[in-house]
């Protein structure tokens, strides 16, 4: 059977799939996204919801440039698909704080912050160590066990389901085809002509952007390109919906627009191994009731686990490849964060036909390290 | 609108839904006890406000939350009886205190 000709394939369908093909759509490409089944680890649909910016890229300020941009192209991207769908995506931009509960995580954590701006340079990095007197009144109920916090303003967060929903209504409403239970069985490449085998069908086209998560690591060779992404498992607990309370998320607290307080941001390398485990559920538990004491009067109504996608050094990774230029990868465990820049930033690159050379440090070269003599 | 089934066991525990009497069996559930006293609706939705009565009777689509002895959010079929249980309208979001 003839392969459907398309001018790009995305193949992913979560969050950075998604919005890479709504960002090519605009730009005027005919977009073909390969969704697999729910089979699917499905990172975007497990995931906590933070646009969050402060933690991001000690040692890389490359990432904190990236996560910034992404960040600030947030509103419009929220607008736009609000515009476009109708949907309501709970943004929230008021900043945000990472909550230390003893001196020692404050110290760390100050270091951290200096190391931060220090390597922003010219770009600069706004922030603030906050001791807990001041931060009693920026939220309510604080525990005696916080002794401070670092804050940024850049910090926010939004719901990751009404985004997920948002980009693919409106990557279809602009005529892109959007095809599930396509699993990618075979592919082929040459230079600017990618074939890729589905249980759904054959599809070509002279761009091919590989945006599957964890799935990126088997598929990127076929292509001439590396994604060494393992998966790394977080928890997230839910509460009862509650009236507002909490003015600006943590990292690890936030209070949807619905009124649940998610916890979570454990971190555990245990394979693909999806279940939950009591004692870091305890543990999260454990450290918001210390934060935030009124949250040990809230009932957990739900509770699941998911994987992240991390590549070793815990940075996205962005690629073309050099043997068959056309192909593309697209790997990050902040798809929430990233949908920013994946959209209005990412895609047009992709569009274009060359990536811009502030993304040559997220290349997957960097992990090729010359093995010694 | 609802009735016993009437090989239901006989009513013998006593428990105050928004403040009315109302006589259950044994075992039955706070939601039984909320449809057997002919109310409406036990809750409004904490985004838009609807009014809502117990549903699904096991324990997934949270229609039935109601405050039960004073504690708010309670699945109300998740809970069984016991005499003089107090079961009363949940409205809306709970608050905190923080």
């Amino acid at each position: 059977m003839q392969p459907r000709p398309f001018e790009a394939i995305v193949v992913g369908g979560g969050l950075v799939g998604a919005a890479i093909a709504l960002g090519l759509t605009d730009q005027g490409v005919a977009t073909v996204l390969l969704d697999e089944g729910d089979i699917a680890h499905r990172a975007s649909r497990g995931n906590f919801g933070l646009v969050w910016v402060q933690s991001k890229g000690f040692g890389a300020p490359w990432y904190q440039r990236w996560t910034r941009g992404s960040a600030e192209a947030w509103p419009a991207l929220a607008a736009d698909l609000a515009a476009r769908t109708g949907l309501d995506l709970a943004l929230h931009q008021p900043g945000g704080v990472h909550l230390c509960l003893s001196e020692a995580e404050f110290e760390d954590r100050a270091a951290k912050m200096a190391r931060m701006q220090a390597e922003a340079g010219n770009h600069g990095f706004d922030h603030r160590m906050i001791r807990a007197p001041e931060l009693r009144d920026m939220l309510p109920g604080l525990g005696p066990a916080v002794v401070g916090a670092s804050w940024t303003p850049y910090d926010g967060h939004a719901s990751p389901l009404a985004l997920l929903q948002a980009l693919h209504r409106a990557f279809t409403a602009a005529g892109g085809a959007y095809i599930p239970d396509a699993t990618v069985t075979a592919g082929s490449a040459a230079p600017h002509d990618f074939r890729v085998e589905t249980a759904a069908g054959a599809f070509a086209a002279p761009r091919i952007v590989l945006a599957a998560g964890l799935g990126n690591a088997d598929l990127a060779p076929l292509f001439g390109l590396a994604a060494p992404v393992r998966p790394q498992r977080g928890q997230i607990l839910v509460t009862e919906r509650a009236r507002p309370v909490l003015p600006m998320p943590t990292t690890t607290i936030r209070q949807t627009g619905e009124g649940t307080i998610m916890l979570g941001d454990s971190m555990e390398e245990v394979g693909f191994d999806t279940s939950q485990s009591p004692p870091v559920m305890a543990e999260i538990a454990r450290r918001a009731a210390l934060s935030f004491p009124w949250i040990a009067d809230l009932q957990v109504i739900r509770a699941w686990s998911a994987l992240r996608v991390m590549a070793p050094d815990g940075l996205p990774i962005y690629d073309q490849s050099d043997r068959f230029p056309g192909a593309f990868t697209a790997n990050c465990h902040s798809g929430v964060t990233l949908a920013g820049a994946h959209a209005r930033i990412f895609a047009p690159m992709v569009a274009a036909g060359s990536l811009d050379p502030s993304l040559a440090p997220f290349s997957a070269k960097r992990f090729d390290v010359p093995h010694a003599a | 609108m609802f009735r016993t089934r009437p090989e239901a066991r006989p009513a013998t525990v006593e428990v105050m839904v928004e403040g009315r009497p109302v006589w259950v069996p044994e075992g039955a559930s706070a939601a039984a006890a909320v449809l057997l006293a002919g109310l409406p609706s036990i809750r409004e939705t904490a985004i838009s406000g609807s009014p809502r009565a117990p549903y699904c009777m096991m324990g997934v689509c949270f229609d039935c939350l109601a405050v039960i002895d004073g504690v708010t959010n309670r699945q109300a079929c998740m809970v069984a009886v016991t005499p003089g249980m107090r079961i009363e309208r949940q409205g809306g979001a709970r608050g905190v205190a923080p």
